[in-house]
């Protein structure tokens, strides 16, 4: 009686996972995953591009700001005041009081993200800097280097840790911000997510959801170990004792 | 026939628009319906900021008695740490989808996502600000004939509420931007004119948009201004710029993440 049950059970659990009974009660259905994983490779890639750009744009800026207010101390203040106030604005919101400036697409949301690792990697930059000890700078001007040498030979390589760890992270909170790019029409791993559009049975379908969510988290993950494998090959002098 | 409203389609653009909309209510995108005016705008706003405000102070209940414990103790600062490191790394939407996924739509379940989402800034600055209490003091405290409890009530959470209140901040920040995708679950919210253009128009969208963006700045500014009034008087001495500091890097511990 109860092996009955049992088969029975199992047997429900076999088809709810593969036949299109799964996709029709919105299941997560790895049979269907494995038909369909090939339409999110787009979205991912799109994904990285937002991520990527947004973040080489961004560190741009943020450098420029972190060296002149490494030069002219007075302006830290103001920079983390203006990049504060920008990070403190909802993506969501802010791609939508862009959409009349920049117009739907790439722009915007490249534009949006881009503000959005300012004051991270600003705040990060500038502490490393800081947190240079000041016998090595002493040092090395005592040695006859010039301010800008000093500054390219002595402090940015030790400031390099909090740099990248600035850099990793700005690129995970952007992998999370990117998912709503698809509000300015930037596409990536949101559309997917969201959008009945995409063709993938949007937010209430498991399948869809675990796919483009899991991709999303896999995607910082993965990103931010390579970053930390990078930190590992730059600063080799750092790996004793931090194992 | 006609509605009790104007059907203004077309007569502004841009900015204007959406502040028209604010400001005047207005026959919808599909017509039949009014949408915008300060009532609805103002009422979709404060179910903006309940199901905020019940997820912040869910999460300060959780985050902040099991960060001062594990401070107290001097333990658990992995545990303490990664939190914030994990609660980064996954999208509050995927967050929201696997919630309406797996377990449905509604009020509870986005309360829930919310709450998720405040709870690693807390519970890591609640930690990290306990922990950062000398232990000398805490010697001393337990010197005079504090109890335990007495110390983490006493001592350390005087100590810590700076800190704990950037968390909080932090969090509240985070929530309030969250909750704009709200409607998703079937919640809403100042989410609900972006996330139905079809009703309310590119008016509507940056209407909230604005809206939002306004009502997270004065989340921001409110509680960084109860997080001044907390600081005890013995922490103020001297300049702010410690403070600050703390307020920038304690969300995002950097000195743990140098490793």
């Amino acid at each position: 009686m109860n092996a009955v049950v049992l088969a029975q059970l199992g047997n429900d659990f076999f088809q709810k996972r593969t036949g299109a009974g799964c996709v029709q009660s919105q299941g997560f259905c790895p049979s269907w995953i494995a038909d369909h994983i090939n339409e999110y490779w787009g979205p991912l890639g799109e994904h990285v591009f937002l991520t990527l750009v947004s973040l080489a744009i961004g560190f741009g800026i943020a450098f420029t700001l972190a060296i002149l207010a490494h030069k002219r101390r007075w302006l830290t203040g103001p920079i983390t005041a203006v990049t504060g106030a920008l990070y403190t604005i909802p993506s969501v919101a802010a791609f939508f009081l862009l959409l009349p400036i920049t117009g739907r697409g790439n722009l915007t949301a490249i534009v949006a993200l881009t503000t959005y690792t300012l004051l991270i990697l600003f705040r990060n930059i500038t502490t490393g800097l800081r947190n240079v000890p000041v016998d090595a700078v002493d040092a090395a001007r005592g040695m006859g280097l010039t301010d800008n040498q000093i500054l390219r030979q002595v402090e940015l390589p030790l400031a390099l840790p909090e740099i990248l760890a600035g850099v990793r992270i700005a690129f995970t909170t952007t992998v999370g911000l990117a998912t709503l790019a698809f509000f300015a029409g930037g596409g990536g791993l949101g559309e997917q997510i969201y959008s009945e559009k995409a063709g993938t049975g949007g937010i209430f379908f498991k399948s869809n959801v675990v796919v483009a969510g899991g991709l999303a988290i896999l995607l910082a993950a993965v990103g931010d170990l390579i970053i930390l494998a990078g930190q590992r090959i730059a600063l080799p002098w750092r790996r004793v004792g931090n194992a | 026939m006609s509605l009790p409203c104007p059907d203004v389609a077309g007569r502004h653009s841009g900015f204007v628009d959406a502040f028209d909309l604010i400001f005047h209510h207005r026959e919808s995108i599909s017509g039949g319906v009014c949408v915008g005016g300060p009532g609805e705008i103002g009422h979709l706003a404060l179910l903006h900021l309940e199901v905020s405000l019940v997820a912040v102070v869910i999460a300060v209940l959780i985050a902040v008695p099991v960060g001062l414990w594990l401070g107290h103790i001097r333990k658990g600062e992995f545990l303490a740490v990664s939190v914030s490191n994990v609660g980064r790394a996954v999208p509050s939407l995927a967050l929201l989808a696997f919630f309406v996924a797996f377990l449905g739509v509604g009020f509870t379940n986005v309360t829930l996502v919310l709450t998720l989402l405040a709870i690693p800034p807390i519970l890591t600055n609640t930690y990290v600000g306990t922990r950062q209490v000398e232990a000398e003091t805490v010697a001393a405290a337990r010197g005079v004939g504090l109890t335990e409890a007495q110390i983490v009530g006493q001592v350390e959470l005087p100590l810590a509420l700076p800190t704990i209140f950037a968390g909080i901040r932090t969090s509240a920040v985070a929530v309030v931007a969250t909750a704009t995708i709200a409607p998703l679950a079937n919640v809403q919210s100042l989410g609900t004119p972006i996330l139905e253009p079809q009703t309310y128009g590119d008016a509507g969208q940056l209407a909230a948009a604005i809206v939002v963006a306004l009502i997270t700045l004065a989340v921001d500014a409110g509680l960084g201004m109860a997080q001044r009034a907390v600081t005890p008087r013995g922490l103020k001495v001297g300049t702010h710029a410690p403070e600050r500091r703390r307020r920038f890097s304690l969300g995002t511990p950097a000195k743990t993440e140098t490793t």
